[in-house]
């Protein structure tokens, strides 16, 4: 778990190394699949971050539909396309929108702080449907994107996308490890286990907890622009509940260990539902379902769980 | 005058079905501690399986006074069937886990049960419509309101006042007003407290399955039903505080005018005015309106 | 105040509906004291106890330590000015290892909580470290907590209170739930381990043998009331702590 700095650094230049020369040879339909899986495994490292935290938040589809809708909406209204600014703008918007709310939510564990991000995540949704300036139910599209000034012609979209996808998975993957070894990430999974613990030798429940929030809206606002991107459309469906329920689902099989887990558990999700929807249409569902209960059942820790170093057991022989 | 007449009545018959349905809800978290998503499918269930019921009464051309039995019946055989599947055969062994990783076991099940419905019902909508025109029209002041919605606050208060009798006045409430304060203290006074689940879920689901069988022939009864219908619930019970029946008819009561008032003045808002509420209380009493709070020990 | 008063409470007043948990309470505790709290059970030993550190706020009365006025103080607050508590049931991080206990505990009591800098810093591990042996514990640094013992976890947490080293530190009932033959060397563990600091302790005990051995004073509350507060000896032969507390003599019939 506390692996050194330069580990870290070589690790997650390496695997971006080797994700983008992957990237040359696979088939669109899986660059595609793998740019989604990406973006939305943004979202959900957000969730994580919350989750060391014991908190569940059913609201991360807000963050991402705030993210989307500013990156479409500064394409349309202000011809700003280049990806990497659009990612960051939405990421940074997701954030400053939402920061008000964080010393609220900060107040509330369990039950309740899943409820109220369901709640914001409900009424961003209701929001979005009835303005009509935003595209209402339809919502709208967003064009071809450019990056660091220069246009992509057919052939090399999807790559592209999928390169900025992944140095942002990356990034994000690498920032995050070293935020869960750091002080604040260690406290972050003392208030999981015990809250009160944590204020009784002078720490700070609401302030950690109010940080994770900020950072997980940022994480959710860069995935959501991404997405909308790579699927060249945004609707007001990013910030329904049964959205923010799939982004819950990737934290729960991914785990609270393993940075690299959530973006495994990511292309899994991606994988089934574009096989699902395929081949088996009226079944996607209950396959998501199943696997959810399986997962909970069997392997409630996580798939990083399977990988990650116990606490040290074996360091006792 | 009349638009306050019209907010007050819409309101109050949408409060109607969905004091049934969040009854349910928050009966079942009071003594199983679980805050079922999937309380929405058993909704969908229930409306779907009246829509049959209420098909095969159409066919044997019975008199359409039959489809408010049916209708009934639906609402039973859901629970009977799927109650004690659903607990004995999946929830139960999650008990004593983390009140939220409950709520992921239920939102898997609602993920499985949109699917199972499709399944079995396919993905087109389907009508009820009959059994709404059985109480014709009323006229009240200068407008015209479906008799229908009538039945349903009569149904409302049925159903309310049944259950408060039950869990006041009788033994078997008082065993479960036990349960529902500690469960480790009833079993060891010889209280059967997997029975006491057991049947608090079934009533929990048939709640919710009246709710639907109910209002099918308000609505088209289709695919995704169950989302909006959970949500709501959500809000009601959470408004009213979790596990208290008075909370699930005030909750319902102001969350249904809060939606009238919206609907009839100031439509923008309609979808988001709930959840507005709902987070307002939250953030100003999180235990709802009729709670008590519990202190953790040290 | 004199300079060597660390805590003054005055005039403390607690009432849970009918049950008076403390009645006019007024304690002075100097630095460097070793002060024992005894009592029966429900006699207001831990709502004292909880009052100091913020846990409960008294109805009435006040709380100082040094110059500055606690009473309304939360018990992060109260902490980060150098108070700390240990508990009865011992409240630890169960699925973290021993030594990731005691850096939270570090961690807690940072000043500049980083968001990048390492929990494991060499300064943290080097006191963690020096703390889990002192109590004794530093063959368990690798192991989850929710694995240990229960007289191991109890010394755990009275370690993980003294990483902030602090001014003041209050123990409730350090050796309750340890069985009767390891009462007496986890007394001394900790006593011992205490021994090194600057510190000024109080500590809940029901075991009047530990308290004749360790404490220079006791405080017996009875009722919510302060029957007795004077040097060991002294105290424990008071006929009102006889009677009230260690049951030598035989309480009148119409007290409860």
């Amino acid at each position: 778990m506390h692996r050194s700095f330069t580990f870290l650094t070589w690790a997650a230049l390496l695997c971006t190394a080797a994700l983008l020369a992957l990237g040359l040879v696979l088939p669109k339909w899986l660059l595609f699949m793998c740019t989604m899986a990406f973006a939305n495994g943004l979202v959900s490292l957000g969730i994580v971050l919350l989750m060391r935290g014991g908190v569940v938040a059913f609201g991360q589809g807000l963050m991402s539909a705030i993210g989307g809708y500013t990156a479409a909406l500064l394409f349309q209204k202000m011809g700003i396309t280049d990806a990497i600014v659009l990612t960051l703008v939405g990421g940074i918007t997701a954030t400053l929108l939402t920061a008000p709310f964080a010393p609220l939510l900060s107040r509330y564990r369990g039950i309740f702080f899943s409820m109220l991000t369901l709640a914001m995540s409900m009424v961003g949704y209701g929001i979005l449907v009835k303005t009509e300036r935003l595209g209402g139910s339809d919502g709208f599209n967003l064009g071809r994107v450019s990056v660091l000034g220069q246009a992509l012609s057919d052939d090399w979209v999807g790559y592209v996308l999928y390169a900025v996808a992944v140095f942002f998975a990356c990034l994000m993957s690498y920032l995050s490890r070293i935020y869960f070894d750091s002080t604040r990430g260690l406290i972050t999974q003392a208030i999981r286990e015990n809250e009160l613990r944590v204020e009784y030798l002078g720490g700070s429940v609401r302030h950690t907890m109010a940080l994770n929030f900020v950072l997980a809206a940022f994480m959710g606002g860069c995935g959501g622009a991404l997405a909308v991107m790579a699927l060249g459309h945004i609707d007001p469906n990013f910030s329904y509940w049964t959205t923010s329920g799939e982004f819950v689902f990737v934290a729960i099989l991914a785990g609270t260990q393993s940075v690299i887990a959530i973006m495994l558990s990511s292309v899994i999700l991606e994988a089934v539902r574009s096989f699902s929807s395929a081949y088996f249409p009226n079944t996607w569902q209950l396959a998501l379902g199943l696997f959810l209960m399986f997962v909970i059942r069997f392997l409630p820790l996580g798939l990083g769980s399977l990988w990650s170093p116990k606490s040290q057991k074996e360091q006792e022989a | 005058m009349g638009l306050a007449v019209t907010i007050l009545i819409d309101g109050l018959t949408y409060a109607s079905w969905l004091f049934i349905v969040a009854l349910g809800l928050t009966l079942v978290f009071g003594v199983l501690k679980i805050l079922n998503i999937a309380h929405g499918s058993f909704y969908a269930l229930g409306a779907y399986a009246a829509a049959t019921f209420v098909g095969w009464v159409a066919t044997m051309k019975w008199a359409p006074g039959w489809s408010l039995v049916a209708m009934l019946l639906a609402a039973i055989a859901i629970a009977v069937l799927i109650a004690p599947l659903t607990e004995r055969g999946l929830l139960r062994f999650f008990y004593g886990h983390d009140e939220v990783l409950l709520v992921l076991v239920t939102y898997a099940l609602f993920l499985c049960m949109e699917d199972i419905t499709k399944l079995i019902w396919g993905a087109n909508p389907y009508y009820v419509s009959e059994p709404y025109s059985l109480f014709g029209n009323v006229e009240i002041g200068n407008q015209i309101y479906v008799g229908y919605d009538f039945l349903l606050v009569v149904l409302a208060v049925v159903v309310g006042v049944a259950v408060w009798w039950a869990l006041n006045r009788t033994r078997q409430g008082k065993i479960v007003t036990a349960v529902i304060h500690s469960p480790e203290i009833a079993s060891s006074m010889g209280i059967q407290v997997s029975k006491v689940y057991m049947h608090a879920f079934g009533v929990g689901v048939f709640l919710a399955a009246l709710g639907g069988a109910f209002t099918a022939p308000m609505i088209s009864v289709q695919p995704g039903v169950s989302v909006g219908v959970i949500i709501l619930s959500f809000a009601v019970v959470i408004i009213g505080g979790l596990g208290s029946i008075e909370g699930a008819a005030i909750g319902a009561l102001i969350v249904g005018l809060a939606r009238a008032f919206a609907v009839h003045v100031v439509p923008v808002a309609e979808l988001f005015s709930i959840y507005v509420v709902m987070a307002f209380v939250l953030m100003v009493r999180p235990e709802g309106l009729f709670q008590r709070i519990q202190a953790r020990k040290i | 105040m004199s300079s060597s008063l660390l805590l003054s409470a005055r005039h403390l007043q607690k009432q849970f509906g009918a049950v008076v948990a403390a009645h006019d309470l007024c304690v002075d505790i100097e630095v460097g004291q070793r002060v024992s709290l005894i009592g029966s059970n429900g006699a207001g030993k831990t709502t004292f106890v909880n009052m100091i550190t913020g846990y409960l706020k008294p109805d009435q009365g006040s709380i100082h330590l040094g110059d500055t006025d606690i009473t309304a103080m939360s018990p992060r607050q109260i902490t980060r000015l150098g108070v700390a508590r240990s508990f009865q049931i011992p409240q630890l991080y169960p699925a973290l290892s021993v030594m990731d206990n005691m850096l939270v505990a570090m961690a807690c009591h940072d000043n500049q909580l980083s968001m990048w800098r390492s929990a494991s810093q060499p300064q943290h591990i080097e006191r963690g470290v020096e703390l889990l042996e002192r109590f004794g514990l530093i063959q368990h640094r690798h192991r989850r907590v929710s694995e240990l013992p229960g007289g191991v976890r109890k010394l755990l947490d009275i370690a993980l209170a003294l990483t902030g080293s602090p001014k003041l530190l209050l123990l409730d009932e350090p050796t309750s739930g340890v069985s009767a033959e390891e009462k007496f060397p986890m007394m001394e563990t900790v006593m011992h381990a205490l021994g090194n600091e600057p510190l000024t302790a109080l500590f809940v005990e029901h075991d009047m043998d530990i308290v004749r051995r360790h404490a220079d004073r006791v405080i017996a509350f009875y009722s919510g009331r302060i029957i007795a507060d004077d040097a060991p000896e002294q105290a424990l032969a008071t006929d009102d702590v006889r009677r009230y507390v260690t049951g030598e003599l035989r309480q009148e019939a119409n007290h409860a």
